[in-house]
């Protein structure tokens, strides 16, 4: 006790001393976490910098977090003990437990309470109505966005005599089976993320995932995707792999699906456009690769696909300064510069019309490292988005996601029917889904 | 004859421990208490209010065909990695007894894998053990199919069991040569010149007089694998295929943290604590009083 006091007192010498040096060293200061690592954490340290190199009045001290989910689990934990950040990037899948969690600031309030200018309406509403409540209010900052994409390799596909990306599952899967027949080893290279398969595919064909519309309209929803489009699509999959045309390709095998691409072994893969800069530096320099959509299965019209990625959240219990600092920094990051800057450095999209049209503008998707990437702005912004494919909002999905994976692990190793898998995997979603909303009883989604 | 210190004063002595308490009150209790209220109450992510549920969490537990599959897998772990690891260290320990070439160097360097830790350990097996890039590409080359623990979960156990037991090799090593250094030479001596040889001399000298230091690490290797391996599964297998790895601690961390479901999390943990305390009151009880040099 004695000892913290002691401290307090040092530290407060040490604030009034240098409260009388340069202006410059005074800035109002706030706490930001994010969650990506690796190159992409690099770049998040990056754009504090250049916030902080931009204005001298604010600073934003940014700490990575090792992790999407450690960076969640880590604000948990720090709000119990009151030493949380003011600002958080928080993934598309921990939405809703920020949203329940009483520990936030809105989005929208800060706006209004600080006079931001935000033009709600100019995202893309393929992305905004992803993170906006049930009545359409922006509780957070769509920041980094993605969406889900085909990889090709257009020397594969020559070897069957085409020069353009199938358009349809069925032409896809039947390209697949005569580039097997014409002598590539493995024509698609896929892993257990259900990322691409179920929560992509379920919007663009617009299939329900849950009842209540996927969860918007209330806790009590219900997993169904063991009963739409989605499990015939599981069944294709694996008679591809049976037919030793598709390949599965994790970390624990020793190349993930990406790396598998981008030697050449394996001729296609569904990821993130978020990938597009990673298969660029590390693609042997004789692959000849695209992008497309993700195809469809005939008889569907494409809807638009769902935004990936995280949004910022202000955590509540802050002092004003730090609110003024953080939105300062909100506002930085939204010009239409910051996101020419940050679609160069990644393969993330811009996120606002504005943002689009100024790309456009300078010449962005002309440039030949780039080019391609527009492809995820159609695909996002295919057709308004319906109730179906507006996005997910389930209690625990990180869980439900990690439930499907073991029962498609199963059923791609044989030990399951493909059905018996599903129909398990759903009925161990809608236990979490009962824990979730018994936990989180007498709370409402917004 | 017992020799032990008193202290006239109540007060010295509790000033004494009183650093000591703090730490495991800190540390075990608190925390302990903490899990013990989760487990009969909901506890939302951010906190807030716990609503009292009873019995309910352990209930959905033992009714959850995935925690008893948990249960199965972390006993075969169990059994399978502190065999495989005591049959190892003790051939190794006998061997460098016997002060074979190079027994120096060994006895210095069969320790180090204990100091290595748990996910480091997991992460070299996962590069050495990688079917399509690591040792074992080669020999998928030479036998396609031959081992891929990405799709079979037997390959999978293995994979941890292996390295599991090579950590504690270096661990069990140590108190086999020490057990076998303070066994008197001259009944060895005896033994060999009555004519018996080195493997009849192992199996009716030493091995019997090794009991006690067989049992204890025969708790303690139990005990270790049912709480210490979360780092290894944790790099290299993630719990799967199909959560044929999914000990019961790993499933503990991934409920609580990646789940958020504490309260679940916290009665699980309160099961597992119950074992280890079951297993270490066994060695109390009576490997400890029962096999002291008979």
């Amino acid at each position: 006790m004695q000892i913290k006091s002691l401290f307090a007192g040092a530290a407060t010498l040490l604030a009034l001393a240098s409260a009388g040096s340069a202006e410059a060293q005074n800035r109002i200061k706030f706490d930001y976490w994010y969650g990506l690592t690796g190159q992409l954490g690099e770049i998040m340290e990056a754009h504090c910098k250049r916030f902080n190199e931009s204005q001298t009045k604010y600073e934003a001290v940014c700490v990575g977090q090792g992790g999407y989910d450690t960076a969640e689990q880590n604000t948990i934990a720090a709000y119990r003990s009151r030493q949380h950040p003011t600002l958080v990037q928080i993934y598309d899948a921990g939405t809703v437990n920020f949203m329940l969690s009483g520990a936030i600031y809105p989005a929208n309030k800060l706006v209004d309470d600080f006079k931001l200018n935000v033009d709600w309406k100019d995202y893309f509403p393929g992305v905004a109505n992803y993170y906006a409540t049930s009545k359409g209010d922006m509780w957070s900052f769509p920041y980094n966005s993605s969406t889900a994409l085909m990889y090709w390799n257009k020397d594969a596909w020559a070897k069957i005599g085409k020069t353009t990306a199938p358009a349809t599952i069925e032409e896809w899967f039947g390209d697949l089976r005569k580039m097997k027949a014409a002598g590539v080893e493995c024509a698609f290279a896929f892993d257990y993320d259900t990322w691409m398969p179920l929560e992509q595919f379920s919007a663009i064909h617009n299939q329900p995932i849950a009842t209540k519309n996927n969860g918007y309209d209330g806790l009590d929803a219900e997993l169904v995707f063991n009963k739409t489009k989605f499990a015939d699509y599981m069944k294709d999959w694996k008679k591809l792999l049976d037919e030793g045309v598709a390949r599965i390709q994790t970390a624990q095998v020793g190349k993930t699906a990406l790396q598998a691409f981008s030697d050449g072994s394996c001729a296609s893969f569904l990821s993130s456009v978020a990938s597009h800069g990673v298969v660029q530096a590390t693609a042997v320099p004789t692959l000849n690769w695209g992008l497309a959509m993700l195809p469809v299965y005939e008889g569907f019209t494409r809807q638009n696909s769902l935004v990936g990625g995280a949004s910022l959240w202000i955590m509540s219990g802050k002092s004003q300064q730090e609110y003024e600092a953080a939105a300062a920094y909100l506002q930085f990051i939204a010009k239409a510069d910051e996101a020419l800057w940050m679609s160069t450095v990644t393969g993330y999209i811009p996120i606002t019309n504005s943002a689009f049209k100024f790309l456009n503008e300078v010449g962005f998707y002309n440039n030949p490292k780039f080019a391609g990437r527009e492809l995820a702005i159609q695909s996002l912004t295919a057709t308004p988005p319906s109730p179906l494919s507006r996005g997910i909002r389930l209690g625990n999905f990180t869980q439900i996601r990690a439930e499907i994976r073991s029962e498609l692990e199963a059923a791609f190793t044989g030990r399951k029917d493909m059905q018996v898998a599903l129909d398990d995997a759903a009925a161990r979603g809608n236990q979490i889904l009962r824990r979730f909303e018994q936990t989180m009883r007498g709370r409402q989604l917004p | 004859m017992d020799k032990r210190v008193t202290f006239k004063s109540l007060w010295l002595a509790g000033a004494l421990i009183a650093p000591q308490m703090l730490l495991v009150f800190v540390f075990f209790y608190w925390p302990a208490s903490q899990a013990f209220y989760w487990a009969f109450t909901t506890q939302p992510p951010f906190g807030g209010v716990n609503e009292w549920v009873g019995l309910q969490n352990f209930r959905e537990i033992f009714a959850d065909r995935v925690y008893w599959n948990s249960v199965q897998v972390s006993v075969l772990f169990a059994v399978a990695s502190t065999t495989l690891s005591i049959v190892m260290s003790l051939v190794l320990a006998v061997a460098v007894d016997r002060q074979l070439t190079g027994y120096r160097t060994y006895r210095f360097v069969l320790f180090w894998p204990y100091a290595i830790a748990a996910p480091a350990v997991g992460l070299a097996f996962r590069f050495i053990f990688a079917p399509q890039a690591g040792f074992m590409a080669a020999l998928n080359d030479a036998f396609p199919g031959l081992w891929n623990p990405a799709v079979n979960g037997g390959h999978a156990m293995a994979l941890i069991v292996f390295a599991n037991s090579w950590k504690m090799v270096a661990y069990n090593f140590i108190f086999f040569l020490a057990g076998l250094q303070s066994i008197p030479r001259s009944l060895l001596e005896a033994a060999a010149m009555d004519g018996s040889s080195v493997v009849r001399r192992v199996f009716d000298i030493q091995l019997p007089l090794l009991a006690p230091t067989f049992f204890f690490l025969l708790v303690i290797n139990i005990t270790e694998t049912f709480v210490d391996s979360f780092g290894i599964v944790d790099i290299t297998t993630g719990g799967g295929p199909a959560r044929a790895t999914d000990l019961m601690v790993f499933k503990i961390y991934s409920d609580g943290f990646k789940a958020l479901d504490y309260s679940m999390a916290a009665a699980q943990s309160i099961v597992l604590m119950t074992l280890v305390v079951c297993l270490t009151f066994i060695q109390f009880r009576f490997v400890e009083r029962k096999i002291h040099y008979k």
